[in-house]
């Protein structure tokens, strides 16, 4: 028998989707027969309250969750974000229900052996309730109390090895697609780079010294599947510089529309669109027109090749990224809060992703434009609003780097140039006297 | 409950402390034969939707199917999803970023065993646990926010309109009928935790009332000069208030035509609450993409301006939703996004074939941004 009525929720369970309510139902249930022995350290029925609370919440189309208070582990600034519930009396076993953001492998791989320990700490510790994974990219124990933190944060750095993400004003878990480990688009180790990036700042993970949060993502191709150009303050999009590879007899094979060769791979078997049409499909939608099909031999003009992915991406066994490879890097993409979504803006056309110097060249512009935003970021502000308020041009200052054609779409079609004095020959200081013996007023 | 010690000395917190250690390391967990052919991938083929091999320049094959899921998770889903892979997957899985879960086996043989076994799960209300699908050009799975089950912001619900968007989707989710991919979003405030602003459906929790003022406790929780520095239209100001016992407080004061109601003042001051049962409710974008595929990336656009939270089932959101699907699937040339189909036939045409309303709140006014979204051309279609 539930300890609530939720007829709001239990609509929620029919349909093929996965229901999460009929998961939290089962959850509660497990918790409340405890077959397993558990000795709970937050209240047992805690998924029943949490279920009690949504169904409220359902009903009054309003949220029942408090503020955060603080709450954390000694030493650390993030990882844990205080969650208070705004009807205690009512739902006691939610009373007091925190989130713990538990640092992700790169690229989301996992063994059993792994999850079951993680399952275990949390069945015992928290609610047993969890996101599989958060926005961000972390896995997230959603409900436990304060006395649980340091005990949780004991036991995973102790038996798993493990550590917590970030919250609050610091580097965000940074995440990454699975790139070379399973895809042959990767233009280089998403994995490896997002890793030693998130070991090599872990400080500035910790402990907050931003004046808001900062991401890293890692998208290995310009396909861009976590999202990167959206949704980081730097954003790594892997690239090449050299020629596209051809096979041009794979080429004719999807020509000759055979059966082993689909074209997108595949993507598109849900419908009849008819045979594959090189012309069509490829050489036309080419955003800047730079292939050709004659005399069954494809030809790109790699020089204007921008990379987009679409040839490669239709016909995977002709097409292959090239080998001079590396990464772009974008900078001060957000959502919208507070003056307006912003996509990330080309900063680093190329730059070198190697391993063997600890990827140095790219910790310098990392670090070059943290020094900037640090000292120059207000309260809450993000990178992009930074670049907004002082523009591009300081954004080079800082870092280094020459501007290029590449950093704009167009060039600026207003004239109010902030010349700098020392641009200016002969400088801003004049001789007013002077000028005004040659021109009486 | 007894309290149980995980050998944490609350007394000495600095004893035996391990700290600044990180994730565990990823090729830990790689199967055998992703990290044998890493970096030596030849090509891959979606053999079916939610069925895919990779082919490594080795030879070697590696199979995934990939199944869809809530990221709302228990830990009892969590020990069934390992059970799974420790019978087919040598222990072996990943999650995707869209929270999607993937069960990789290195030979054909092993695909449908595992398939029969995941068809097979299903909660006891009667939705499936594992239903395959999510690639190619069809509807993944959406990724979405905390909304109602935890998050103290929110607008609407986020577990719950997902659900109730991907039953309306689920064949989509199961077919690669679409012109290309098409992703759905939800973000449950302007927050967006999980940013939705270039998605091809972005279903957006949105507040339509100012803030309450808790005058009686809003100097003992907030800075007030935070409160107002806060506000991106400069609508809060500083102000003393009388209240009802005579007492005078210090204060804010708020011109409600100046707000937007994007609840960044909430964020700073727990007596700022904006949540309201008839203010509150979802703002649908179309036409965002984050690929470079053929055409740039894009923000999304506003739609719909606003429908009501309508629990369970939010079912005006879904109707939109599937308008929207279905003009798309039906409109689109091969290959093409949403955005970039309704900026090919103009987004006069996209409200028609829609059947979308098109009303004076889709006009941009925040910001000289505006502007650029502003018609400056004599051509348009009738």
């Amino acid at each position: 028998m539930a300890k609530h009525e939720t007829p709001l929720l239990d609509q929620l369970e029919s349909g093929p989707w996965p229901s999460f309510v009929s998961d939290l139902k089962q959850q509660a249930e497990v918790r409340a027969k405890n077959e397993a022995g558990v000795e709970f350290q937050i209240p047992q029925d805690a998924v029943e309250d949490l279920l009690g609370v949504l169904e409220l919440s359902f009903k009054h189309g309003r949220t029942h969750w408090k503020h955060g208070g603080i709450v954390g582990v000694f030493g650390y600034g993030g990882g844990v974000i205080g969650r208070y519930c705004d009807q205690p009396k009512l739902f006691p076993g939610v009373e007091h229900f925190h989130t713990m953001r538990v640092a992700q492998p790169c690229g989301k791989y996992y063994k059993t052996d792994y999850l079951r320990q993680l399952t275990k700490i949390w069945d015992m510790r928290g609610s047993g309730i969890t996101n599989m994974h958060g926005a961000t990219g972390d896995i997230i124990l959603l409900g436990t109390t304060t006395p649980q933190i340091e005990e949780i944060f004991y036991e995973l750095t102790h038996n798993m090895n493990q550590d917590l993400g970030g919250s609050g004003s610091n580097l965000r878990t940074p995440a990454d697609c699975l790139g070379s480990s399973r895809c042959q688009y990767a233009c280089y180790d998403s994995n490896a780079l997002c890793h030693f990036l998130t070991n090599n700042y872990q400080d500035e993970l910790h402990r907050p010294a931003f004046p808001y949060k900062f991401k890293f993502k890692f998208d290995a191709c310009p396909n861009g599947c976590v999202a990167s150009i959206a949704r980081s303050d730097m954003s790594f999009i892997g690239t090449w510089r050299d020629a596209i590879k051809i096979d041009q007899d794979a080429v004719n094979k999807y020509v000759e529309n055979d059966a082993a060769y689909p074209a997108n791979a595949g993507a598109h078997k849900g419908k009849d669109w008819g045979p594959f049409d090189i012309e069509k499909e490829v050489v036309e939608l080419c955003p800047t027109k730079c292939m050709k099909f004659e005399n069954k031999t494809l030809k790109i003009d790699n020089s204007n090749c921008t990379r987009c992915m679409h040839c490669i991406n239709t016909m995977p066994r002709a097409l292959r990224i090239g080998d001079d490879r590396g990464c772009s890097i974008l900078v001060g993409a957000k959502a919208p809060i507070v003056d307006g979504a912003q996509m990330g803006s080309l900063l680093v056309p190329f730059i070198e992703v190697n391993a063997e110097n600890d990827y140095e060249a790219i910790t310098e512009v990392i670090e070059n434009v943290w020094d900037w935003w640090m000292e120059e970021g207000k309260n809450r502000e993000r990178l992009g609003e930074l670049i907004m308020r002082q523009g591009f041009q300081k954004l080079l200052e800082v870092t280094g780097i020459e501007a290029q054609p590449q950093h704009v779409a167009y060039p600026r079609t207003n004239p109010y140039i902030f010349w700098k004095e020392d641009e200016v020959t002969g400088g801003w200081e004049r001789d007013v006297v002077e000028y005004r013996k040659h021109h009486l007023r | 409950m007894a309290f149980v010690s995980s050998g944490y000395n609350p007394d000495k917190p600095m004893e035996d402390r391990i700290t600044d250690i990180g994730p565990r390391k990823y090729d830990e967990f790689y199967p055998e034969v992703i990290g044998k052919n890493k970096g030596k991938w030849s090509h891959h083929e979606i053999l079916e939707p939610g069925v895919m091999v990779h082919v490594g320049e080795s030879g070697d094959e590696v199979y995934t199917v990939r199944v869809g899921g809530a990221r709302l998770m228990s830990t009892t889903h969590i020990n069934e999803i390992c059970d799974i892979a420790d019978k087919h997957c040598d222990g072996h899985l990943r999650f995707t970023t869209r929270n999607n879960i993937e069960f990789m086996v290195d030979s054909k043989d092993k695909v449908e065993p595992l398939k029969n076994d995941l068809k097979s799960r299903k909660f006891a209300g009667g939705s499936f646990k594992f239903p395959i699908g999510g690639t190619g050009a069809g509807i993944t799975n959406i990724v979405h926010t905390q909304g109602w089950i935890h998050c103290h912001t929110p607008a609407s619900d986020a577990s719950g309109t997902v659900k109730a968007t991907m039953d309306v989707l689920f064949e989509d989710f199961q077919k690669m009928r679409m012109p290309a991919q098409l992703r759905v979003s939800m973000a449950c405030c302007l927050n967006m935790c999980g940013a939705v602003h270039c998605s091809d459906i972005a279903i957006l929790g949105y507040h339509r009332k100012p803030p309450m003022i808790d005058h009686e406790y809003l100097d003992k929780l907030c800075e007030i000069p935070l409160a107002i520095s806060a506000c991106p239209t400069a609508a809060i100001k500083p102000s003393k208030v009388k209240l009802d016992n005579g007492t005078e407080v210090k204060s804010v004061e708020i011109k409600n035509e100046r707000c937007m109601f994007c609840g960044n003042c909430y964020t700073m001051c727990p007596s700022l609450p904006l949540a309201d049962t008839e203010g509150d409710g979802i703002v649908l974008m179309a036409g965002g993409k984050v690929s470079n595929r053929i055409s740039d990336p894009k923000f999304s656009k506003v739609v719909v301006a606003f429908i009501p939270n309508e629990m369970p089932r939010w079912p005006s959101m879904t109707d939109a939703i599937t308008k929207i699907v279905n003009a798309y699937a039906n409109g689109a040339n091969k290959y093409e996004r949403l955005g970039d189909w309704a900026e090919r036939i103009g987004w006069e045409k996209f409200f028609e074939k829609c059947e979308l309303e098109f009303t004076h709140h889709l006009i941009d006014d925040f910001r000289q941004q505006a502007y650029m979204s502003w018609r400056q051309s004599t051509q348009f279609k009738f």
